[in-house]
Protein backbone atom coordinates (compact mmCIF):
# COMPACT_ATOMS: atom_id res chain seq x y z
CA UNK A 1 0.00 0.00 0.00
CA UNK A 2 0.99 3.37 -0.85
CA UNK A 3 2.01 6.20 1.92
CA UNK A 4 -1.02 8.81 2.17
CA UNK A 5 -0.12 10.84 4.89
CA UNK A 6 3.37 11.18 6.77
CA UNK A 7 3.30 13.10 9.94
CA UNK A 8 7.33 13.88 10.59
CA UNK A 9 8.32 14.73 14.00
CA UNK A 10 6.27 17.85 14.76
CA UNK A 11 5.81 19.82 17.30
CA UNK A 12 2.64 22.21 18.23
CA UNK A 13 2.43 25.03 20.37
CA UNK A 14 -0.62 26.91 21.51
CA UNK A 15 0.85 30.42 22.27
CA UNK A 16 3.63 29.21 24.45
CA UNK A 17 2.64 25.64 25.64
CA UNK A 18 3.19 22.64 23.63
CA UNK A 19 0.98 20.41 22.69
CA UNK A 20 2.89 18.26 20.35
CA UNK A 21 6.15 16.85 21.08
CA UNK A 22 8.18 14.68 17.51
CA UNK A 23 4.75 13.16 16.56
CA UNK A 24 5.54 11.04 14.02
CA UNK A 25 3.20 8.50 12.06
CA UNK A 26 1.70 7.21 8.46
CA UNK A 27 -1.25 6.56 6.87
CA UNK A 28 -0.99 4.46 3.93
CA UNK A 29 -3.54 4.38 1.22
CA UNK A 30 -6.72 1.96 1.86
CA UNK A 31 -6.33 2.11 6.00
CA UNK A 32 -7.79 2.52 9.00
CA UNK A 33 -5.42 4.17 11.53
CA UNK A 34 -6.95 5.47 14.70
CA UNK A 35 -5.15 7.39 17.42
CA UNK A 36 -6.25 6.95 20.79
CA UNK A 37 -4.93 8.28 24.48
CA UNK A 38 -6.20 10.33 27.26
CA UNK A 39 -8.11 13.39 27.63
CA UNK A 40 -5.54 16.05 26.78
CA UNK A 41 -2.96 13.53 25.22
CA UNK A 42 -3.22 15.71 21.94
CA UNK A 43 -5.39 13.55 19.81
CA UNK A 44 -7.86 16.71 18.68
CA UNK A 45 -4.80 18.62 18.01
CA UNK A 46 -2.87 16.59 15.55
CA UNK A 47 -6.34 16.51 13.54
CA UNK A 48 -6.32 20.30 13.47
CA UNK A 49 -2.57 20.26 12.76
CA UNK A 50 -3.16 17.84 9.59
CA UNK A 51 -6.24 20.36 8.62
CA UNK A 52 -3.36 23.43 8.59
CA UNK A 53 -5.66 24.84 11.50
CA UNK A 54 -2.55 24.78 13.10
CA UNK A 55 1.11 24.81 12.28
CA UNK A 56 3.59 23.00 13.61
CA UNK A 57 6.52 24.89 14.80
CA UNK A 58 8.65 21.74 13.92
CA UNK A 59 8.21 18.76 11.58
CA UNK A 60 6.28 18.63 8.91
CA UNK A 61 2.66 16.90 7.51
CA UNK A 62 3.36 15.31 4.03
CA UNK A 63 0.17 14.33 1.84
CA UNK A 64 0.00 12.42 -1.69
CA UNK A 65 3.70 13.05 -1.70
CA UNK A 66 3.59 17.40 -0.62
CA UNK A 67 4.02 18.76 1.81
CA UNK A 68 0.89 20.47 3.21
CA UNK A 69 1.71 21.95 6.47
CA UNK A 70 2.34 25.37 4.89
CA UNK A 71 -1.34 25.06 3.13
CA UNK A 72 -4.43 27.22 3.96
CA UNK A 73 -6.67 25.18 6.04
CA UNK A 74 -9.37 25.81 3.41
CA UNK A 75 -7.08 24.17 0.68
CA UNK A 76 -7.21 20.57 2.49
CA UNK A 77 -10.66 19.93 1.02
CA UNK A 78 -9.73 20.27 -2.38
CA UNK A 79 -7.33 17.90 -2.00
CA UNK A 80 -9.23 15.64 -0.72
CA UNK A 81 -9.01 15.58 3.51
CA UNK A 82 -12.45 15.70 4.81
CA UNK A 83 -12.44 16.95 9.04
CA UNK A 84 -15.28 15.86 10.57
CA UNK A 85 -14.36 18.04 13.70
CA UNK A 86 -15.30 16.84 17.23
CA UNK A 87 -19.01 18.46 18.56
CA UNK A 88 -19.96 18.31 15.16
CA UNK A 89 -20.69 21.69 14.33
CA UNK A 90 -23.57 22.00 12.13
CA UNK A 91 -25.19 25.27 11.16
CA UNK A 92 -28.14 24.91 13.54
CA UNK A 93 -30.83 27.15 11.42
CA UNK A 94 -29.94 25.44 8.04
CA UNK A 95 -31.43 22.83 6.48
CA UNK A 96 -30.08 18.99 6.64
CA UNK A 97 -29.57 19.64 3.13
CA UNK A 98 -28.11 23.01 2.97
CA UNK A 99 -25.60 21.89 5.50
CA UNK A 100 -25.09 18.81 3.22
CA UNK A 101 -24.47 21.59 0.30
CA UNK A 102 -21.90 23.54 2.55
CA UNK A 103 -19.74 20.43 2.37
CA UNK A 104 -19.23 20.39 -1.69
CA UNK A 105 -18.29 23.95 -1.83
CA UNK A 106 -14.90 22.76 -4.39
CA UNK A 107 -15.38 23.18 -7.66
CA UNK A 108 -14.96 19.46 -8.42
CA UNK A 109 -17.22 18.52 -5.73
CA UNK A 110 -19.77 20.55 -6.60
CA UNK A 111 -20.09 19.33 -9.66
CA UNK A 112 -21.06 15.66 -8.16
CA UNK A 113 -23.26 17.12 -5.63
CA UNK A 114 -26.69 15.36 -6.80
CA UNK A 115 -24.96 12.35 -7.37
CA UNK A 116 -23.02 12.33 -3.66
CA UNK A 117 -26.43 13.54 -2.20
CA UNK A 118 -27.79 10.47 -3.33
CA UNK A 119 -25.04 8.24 -1.84
CA UNK A 120 -24.95 10.08 1.97
CA UNK A 121 -28.43 9.29 1.47
CA UNK A 122 -28.19 5.63 0.88
CA UNK A 123 -25.81 5.61 3.59
CA UNK A 124 -27.60 7.66 5.81
CA UNK A 125 -31.42 7.26 4.77
CA UNK A 126 -32.80 9.08 8.43
CA UNK A 127 -31.09 12.31 6.98
CA UNK A 128 -32.95 12.15 3.62
CA UNK A 129 -36.61 11.72 5.81
CA UNK A 130 -35.03 15.35 7.52
CA UNK A 131 -33.72 16.67 4.51
CA UNK A 132 -35.43 20.06 5.30
CA UNK A 133 -35.59 20.43 8.82
CA UNK A 134 -33.20 22.85 10.35
CA UNK A 135 -29.89 20.62 11.14
CA UNK A 136 -30.26 22.34 15.44
CA UNK A 137 -33.46 20.21 15.61
CA UNK A 138 -32.06 16.67 14.93
CA UNK A 139 -31.28 14.44 17.57
CA UNK A 140 -27.64 13.97 18.72
CA UNK A 141 -27.29 10.83 16.59
CA UNK A 142 -28.69 12.53 13.69
CA UNK A 143 -26.66 15.95 14.17
CA UNK A 144 -23.33 13.39 13.77
CA UNK A 145 -24.68 11.64 11.08
CA UNK A 146 -25.29 14.58 9.14
CA UNK A 147 -21.80 16.35 10.34
CA UNK A 148 -20.32 12.60 8.43
CA UNK A 149 -22.31 13.41 5.48
CA UNK A 150 -21.34 16.64 5.17
CA UNK A 151 -17.86 15.57 5.53
CA UNK A 152 -18.62 12.83 2.63
CA UNK A 153 -20.15 15.38 0.02
CA UNK A 154 -16.57 16.63 -0.23
CA UNK A 155 -15.37 13.09 -1.99
CA UNK A 156 -12.64 12.87 0.27
CA UNK A 157 -9.89 10.21 0.08
CA UNK A 158 -8.98 11.07 3.22
CA UNK A 159 -11.57 10.88 6.04
CA UNK A 160 -11.02 12.43 9.72
CA UNK A 161 -13.25 11.64 11.89
CA UNK A 162 -12.52 13.29 16.05
CA UNK A 163 -14.92 11.49 18.08
CA UNK A 164 -18.06 10.44 15.89
CA UNK A 165 -19.48 8.19 18.31
CA UNK A 166 -19.39 10.90 21.70
CA UNK A 167 -22.80 11.41 22.93
CA UNK A 168 -24.41 8.44 20.98
CA UNK A 169 -26.81 5.43 22.70
CA UNK A 170 -25.35 2.27 22.03
CA UNK A 171 -27.55 1.12 19.50
CA UNK A 172 -25.83 4.34 17.44
CA UNK A 173 -22.41 3.66 18.62
CA UNK A 174 -22.87 0.58 16.76
CA UNK A 175 -24.46 2.12 13.36
CA UNK A 176 -22.10 4.39 13.15
CA UNK A 177 -18.57 2.21 13.48
CA UNK A 178 -20.61 0.27 10.51
CA UNK A 179 -21.05 3.16 8.45
CA UNK A 180 -17.15 4.32 8.83
CA UNK A 181 -16.36 0.36 7.74
CA UNK A 182 -18.62 0.83 4.75
CA UNK A 183 -17.22 4.26 3.70
CA UNK A 184 -13.69 2.36 4.42
CA UNK A 185 -14.93 -0.56 1.72
CA UNK A 186 -15.48 2.41 -0.86
CA UNK A 187 -12.45 3.08 -1.14
CA UNK A 188 -12.00 5.77 1.91
CA UNK A 189 -8.69 5.86 3.97
CA UNK A 190 -9.85 6.98 7.74
CA UNK A 191 -7.50 8.40 10.62
CA UNK A 192 -10.21 7.79 13.19
CA UNK A 193 -10.17 9.58 16.61
CA UNK A 194 -12.19 7.57 19.24
CA UNK A 195 -12.36 7.24 23.12
CA UNK A 196 -14.26 3.97 22.14
CA UNK A 197 -11.40 2.12 22.32
CA UNK A 198 -12.24 -1.61 22.07
CA UNK A 199 -14.47 -0.55 19.20
CA UNK A 200 -12.12 1.29 17.38
CA UNK A 201 -9.18 -1.26 17.62
CA UNK A 202 -11.13 -3.64 16.55
CA UNK A 203 -11.58 -1.88 13.01
CA UNK A 204 -8.24 -0.36 12.63
CA UNK A 205 -5.61 -1.88 10.78
CA UNK A 206 -3.29 -0.03 12.77
CA UNK A 207 -3.79 2.48 15.59
CA UNK A 208 -1.00 4.59 17.58
CA UNK A 209 -1.35 5.76 21.26
CA UNK A 210 -0.90 9.48 22.13
CA UNK A 211 -0.04 10.56 25.67
CA UNK A 212 0.82 13.95 26.91
CA UNK A 213 1.48 14.96 23.66
CA UNK A 214 4.17 12.06 22.53
CA UNK A 215 3.37 8.92 20.53
CA UNK A 216 4.02 6.27 23.07
CA UNK A 217 3.28 3.26 20.77
CA UNK A 218 2.21 1.90 17.92
CA UNK A 219 0.96 -1.55 16.31
CA UNK A 220 -1.96 -3.34 14.59
CA UNK A 221 -5.75 -2.76 15.97
CA UNK A 222 -5.60 -6.62 17.16
CA UNK A 223 -1.81 -6.15 18.69
CA UNK A 224 -2.74 -2.75 20.72
CA UNK A 225 -5.95 -4.88 21.86
CA UNK A 226 -4.02 -7.44 23.42
CA UNK A 227 -1.24 -5.18 24.77
CA UNK A 228 -0.75 -4.95 28.52
CA UNK A 229 -0.40 -1.22 28.67
CA UNK A 230 -3.21 -0.36 26.51
CA UNK A 231 -5.54 -2.98 28.64
CA UNK A 232 -4.77 -1.28 32.01
CA UNK A 233 -5.15 2.28 30.63
CA UNK A 234 -7.69 2.60 27.93
CA UNK A 235 -9.82 -0.41 28.15
CA UNK A 236 -9.76 -0.50 32.18
CA UNK A 237 -9.42 -3.84 32.41
CA UNK B 1 -41.71 12.29 51.14
CA UNK B 2 -40.02 11.49 47.91
CA UNK B 3 -36.91 14.22 47.55
CA UNK B 4 -38.26 14.79 43.87
CA UNK B 5 -41.62 13.51 42.30
CA UNK B 6 -42.59 13.65 39.21
CA UNK B 7 -46.42 13.89 38.13
CA UNK B 8 -47.58 13.53 34.89
CA UNK B 9 -45.27 16.17 33.23
CA UNK B 10 -45.91 16.96 29.93
CA UNK B 11 -43.80 19.46 27.62
CA UNK B 12 -44.33 20.56 24.24
CA UNK B 13 -42.30 22.99 22.18
CA UNK B 14 -45.46 23.65 19.32
CA UNK B 15 -46.80 20.22 18.20
CA UNK B 16 -44.08 18.78 18.98
CA UNK B 17 -44.38 16.52 22.49
CA UNK B 18 -40.78 16.23 23.72
CA UNK B 19 -41.98 15.34 27.34
CA UNK B 20 -45.31 13.72 27.93
CA UNK B 21 -47.17 12.54 30.67
CA UNK B 22 -43.92 11.39 33.21
CA UNK B 23 -44.21 10.56 36.55
CA UNK B 24 -41.30 9.00 38.39
CA UNK B 25 -39.86 9.56 41.72
CA UNK B 26 -36.62 10.11 43.34
CA UNK B 27 -35.73 9.29 47.49
CA UNK B 28 -33.03 10.58 49.21
CA UNK B 29 -29.74 8.66 48.41
CA UNK B 30 -30.63 7.32 45.35
CA UNK B 31 -28.76 7.29 41.88
CA UNK B 32 -31.54 6.67 39.44
CA UNK B 33 -29.92 6.26 35.80
CA UNK B 34 -32.11 7.98 32.83
CA UNK B 35 -31.40 6.24 29.69
CA UNK B 36 -33.37 6.42 26.23
CA UNK B 37 -32.39 6.82 22.58
CA UNK B 38 -30.99 10.61 21.35
CA UNK B 39 -33.80 12.49 20.88
CA UNK B 40 -35.90 10.47 23.75
CA UNK B 41 -36.42 13.94 25.48
CA UNK B 42 -33.77 13.12 28.91
CA UNK B 43 -32.36 16.42 28.40
CA UNK B 44 -35.41 18.49 28.30
CA UNK B 45 -36.57 16.10 31.48
CA UNK B 46 -33.80 17.80 33.10
CA UNK B 47 -34.64 21.22 31.93
CA UNK B 48 -38.08 21.31 33.30
CA UNK B 49 -36.49 20.11 36.69
CA UNK B 50 -34.38 22.69 36.72
CA UNK B 51 -36.42 25.51 35.70
CA UNK B 52 -34.85 26.21 32.41
CA UNK B 53 -38.40 25.40 30.71
CA UNK B 54 -41.70 25.60 32.39
CA UNK B 55 -43.18 22.34 31.97
CA UNK B 56 -46.59 22.72 29.84
CA UNK B 57 -48.45 20.64 32.36
CA UNK B 58 -48.09 18.30 35.35
CA UNK B 59 -46.25 18.85 38.94
CA UNK B 60 -42.93 18.50 40.06
CA UNK B 61 -41.97 18.63 43.90
CA UNK B 62 -38.40 19.37 45.15
CA UNK B 63 -38.61 18.34 49.15
CA UNK B 64 -42.05 18.56 48.87
CA UNK B 65 -42.36 22.14 46.98
CA UNK B 66 -43.75 22.72 44.35
CA UNK B 67 -41.02 24.02 42.05
CA UNK B 68 -42.53 23.80 38.71
CA UNK B 69 -42.42 27.02 36.64
CA UNK B 70 -39.92 28.49 39.47
CA UNK B 71 -36.67 29.64 37.75
CA UNK B 72 -33.01 28.32 37.47
CA UNK B 73 -31.61 30.30 40.00
CA UNK B 74 -34.58 29.76 42.58
CA UNK B 75 -34.47 26.16 42.02
CA UNK B 76 -30.61 25.97 42.53
CA UNK B 77 -31.05 28.07 45.73
CA UNK B 78 -33.31 25.30 47.16
CA UNK B 79 -30.10 22.82 46.23
CA UNK B 80 -31.01 21.32 42.97
CA UNK B 81 -27.92 21.49 40.65
CA UNK B 82 -26.81 20.18 37.48
CA UNK B 83 -24.68 20.13 34.81
CA UNK B 84 -24.83 20.37 31.08
CA UNK B 85 -24.58 18.39 27.80
CA UNK B 86 -23.08 21.22 26.08
CA UNK B 87 -20.69 22.59 28.11
CA UNK B 88 -20.10 26.33 28.06
CA UNK B 89 -17.38 27.59 30.96
CA UNK B 90 -16.58 31.06 30.98
CA UNK B 91 -13.68 29.99 28.25
CA UNK B 92 -11.30 33.08 29.00
CA UNK B 93 -11.11 32.64 33.38
CA UNK B 94 -9.47 30.05 35.02
CA UNK B 95 -11.01 26.78 36.06
CA UNK B 96 -11.09 28.17 40.12
CA UNK B 97 -12.57 31.41 39.17
CA UNK B 98 -15.48 29.43 36.97
CA UNK B 99 -16.23 27.47 40.17
CA UNK B 100 -16.17 30.73 42.15
CA UNK B 101 -18.60 32.26 39.98
CA UNK B 102 -21.09 29.03 40.69
CA UNK B 103 -20.08 29.35 44.76
CA UNK B 104 -21.55 32.91 44.43
CA UNK B 105 -24.90 31.51 44.48
CA UNK B 106 -24.45 30.43 48.41
CA UNK B 107 -22.60 33.28 49.09
CA UNK B 108 -21.52 36.75 48.50
CA UNK B 109 -18.15 36.77 50.15
CA UNK B 110 -15.20 36.03 48.09
CA UNK B 111 -12.69 34.33 50.64
CA UNK B 112 -15.93 32.04 51.26
CA UNK B 113 -16.31 31.47 47.78
CA UNK B 114 -12.82 30.48 47.50
CA UNK B 115 -12.53 28.06 49.81
CA UNK B 116 -16.04 26.27 48.68
CA UNK B 117 -14.24 26.46 45.00
CA UNK B 118 -11.58 25.03 45.85
CA UNK B 119 -13.01 22.30 47.86
CA UNK B 120 -14.68 21.42 44.82
CA UNK B 121 -11.91 21.39 42.60
CA UNK B 122 -9.78 19.03 44.79
CA UNK B 123 -13.01 16.63 45.61
CA UNK B 124 -13.10 16.31 41.55
CA UNK B 125 -9.41 15.68 40.96
CA UNK B 126 -8.87 19.14 39.16
CA UNK B 127 -6.02 20.58 41.20
CA UNK B 128 -3.55 20.35 38.28
CA UNK B 129 -6.05 22.33 36.23
CA UNK B 130 -7.02 25.14 38.55
CA UNK B 131 -5.10 28.34 36.72
CA UNK B 132 -5.45 26.64 32.92
CA UNK B 133 -8.15 28.98 31.05
CA UNK B 134 -11.55 26.74 30.81
CA UNK B 135 -11.16 27.09 27.01
CA UNK B 136 -8.13 25.07 27.07
CA UNK B 137 -9.19 22.10 28.60
CA UNK B 138 -9.68 19.30 26.41
CA UNK B 139 -13.43 18.08 26.35
CA UNK B 140 -13.43 15.03 29.29
CA UNK B 141 -12.04 17.75 31.85
CA UNK B 142 -14.70 20.62 30.57
CA UNK B 143 -17.31 17.59 31.96
CA UNK B 144 -15.49 17.64 34.56
CA UNK B 145 -15.46 21.24 35.48
CA UNK B 146 -19.11 21.12 35.00
CA UNK B 147 -19.47 18.96 37.93
CA UNK B 148 -16.89 20.88 40.00
CA UNK B 149 -19.03 23.91 39.50
CA UNK B 150 -22.34 22.27 39.76
CA UNK B 151 -20.61 20.88 43.75
CA UNK B 152 -19.60 24.33 44.61
CA UNK B 153 -23.80 25.10 44.60
CA UNK B 154 -23.58 22.70 47.50
CA UNK B 155 -26.85 20.66 46.03
CA UNK B 156 -28.67 18.00 47.87
CA UNK B 157 -29.10 16.50 44.44
CA UNK B 158 -27.46 16.86 41.44
CA UNK B 159 -28.59 16.17 38.27
CA UNK B 160 -25.61 14.27 35.59
CA UNK B 161 -26.11 15.26 32.21
CA UNK B 162 -23.57 12.58 29.89
CA UNK B 163 -20.24 13.72 32.20
CA UNK B 164 -18.92 10.35 30.88
CA UNK B 165 -18.79 11.02 27.24
CA UNK B 166 -15.80 11.74 25.45
CA UNK B 167 -14.03 9.87 28.26
CA UNK B 168 -11.84 6.40 27.49
CA UNK B 169 -12.54 3.11 29.95
CA UNK B 170 -9.92 4.02 32.30
CA UNK B 171 -11.23 7.94 32.74
CA UNK B 172 -14.47 6.93 33.01
CA UNK B 173 -13.33 4.18 36.01
CA UNK B 174 -11.81 7.70 37.68
CA UNK B 175 -14.84 10.09 36.90
CA UNK B 176 -17.49 6.55 38.23
CA UNK B 177 -15.17 6.98 41.13
CA UNK B 178 -15.66 10.81 41.47
CA UNK B 179 -19.34 9.89 40.81
CA UNK B 180 -19.43 7.91 44.25
CA UNK B 181 -17.18 10.25 46.54
CA UNK B 182 -19.96 12.61 45.89
CA UNK B 183 -22.89 10.00 46.50
CA UNK B 184 -20.83 8.99 49.47
CA UNK B 185 -21.03 12.92 50.56
CA UNK B 186 -25.12 12.34 51.13
CA UNK B 187 -25.88 13.82 47.75
CA UNK B 188 -28.81 12.54 45.61
CA UNK B 189 -27.72 12.13 42.20
CA UNK B 190 -29.96 11.54 38.61
CA UNK B 191 -27.72 11.22 35.53
CA UNK B 192 -28.34 10.82 32.11
CA UNK B 193 -25.72 8.63 30.04
CA UNK B 194 -25.38 6.15 27.20
CA UNK B 195 -22.44 4.13 28.60
CA UNK B 196 -24.37 0.94 29.71
CA UNK B 197 -21.16 -0.06 31.89
CA UNK B 198 -21.68 3.38 34.04
CA UNK B 199 -25.39 2.69 34.24
CA UNK B 200 -25.40 -0.50 35.08
CA UNK B 201 -22.80 -0.12 37.57
CA UNK B 202 -23.57 3.19 39.95
CA UNK B 203 -27.54 3.09 39.32
CA UNK B 204 -29.63 1.63 42.17
CA UNK B 205 -32.62 2.10 39.82
CA UNK B 206 -32.87 3.10 36.18
CA UNK B 207 -35.88 4.83 33.68
CA UNK B 208 -35.89 4.51 30.53
CA UNK B 209 -37.70 7.02 28.05
CA UNK B 210 -38.57 6.92 24.40
CA UNK B 211 -40.55 9.71 22.77
CA UNK B 212 -40.49 11.49 25.83
CA UNK B 213 -42.78 8.90 27.77
CA UNK B 214 -41.20 6.42 30.17
CA UNK B 215 -40.14 2.90 28.43
CA UNK B 216 -39.41 1.38 31.18
CA UNK B 217 -38.64 1.47 34.98
CA UNK B 218 -36.43 -0.76 37.30
CA UNK B 219 -33.56 -2.20 39.03
CA UNK B 220 -30.35 -2.34 36.26
CA UNK B 221 -30.81 -5.62 35.62
CA UNK B 222 -34.77 -5.36 34.54
CA UNK B 223 -34.52 -2.62 32.62
CA UNK B 224 -31.39 -3.76 31.04
CA UNK B 225 -33.09 -6.94 30.04
CA UNK B 226 -36.14 -5.20 29.05
CA UNK B 227 -37.05 -6.50 25.79
CA UNK B 228 -38.45 -2.76 24.78
CA UNK B 229 -35.31 -1.42 25.84
CA UNK B 230 -33.32 -3.72 24.05
CA UNK B 231 -35.37 -2.96 21.28
CA UNK B 232 -35.31 0.77 21.14
CA UNK B 233 -32.21 1.69 22.59
CA UNK B 234 -29.87 -1.13 23.10
CA UNK B 235 -29.64 -3.07 19.98
CA UNK B 236 -29.82 -6.56 19.80
CA UNK B 237 -25.84 -6.68 20.03
CA UNK B 238 -26.19 -5.82 23.75
CA UNK B 239 -29.01 -8.13 24.80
Amino acid sequence: MSLMLEISHIDVFYGDVQVLWDVSFEVKKGEIVALIGANGSGKTTTLATISSLLRPRKGSVTYEGAPIHTRAAHDMVSLGIAHVPEARRLFPEMSVKENLLVGALAPEAKKARPEMLEKVFTIFPRLKERENQAAGTLSGGEQQMAAMARGLMSKPRLLMLDEPSLGLSPLLVGEIFRVIQEVHEQGVTVLLVEQNVFKTLSIADRAYVLENGRVVLEGTGKDLLANDHVKKAYLGL
Amino acid sequence: MSLLELSDVTKRFGGLQAVGHLSFRLEKGEILGLIGPNGAGKTTVFNVINGYYAPTGGEIRFKGERIDGKKPHEVCHLGLARTFQVVKPLARLSVLDNVMVSAFAKTSDRAAARTVALESIAFTGMDSWRDQPAGSLPLGMRKRLEMARALATKPELLLLDENFAGLNPSEVDATMGIVRKIHGSGVTILVIEHNMRVIMSISHRVLAINYGEKLAEGTPEQVANDPKVVEAYLGVAHA
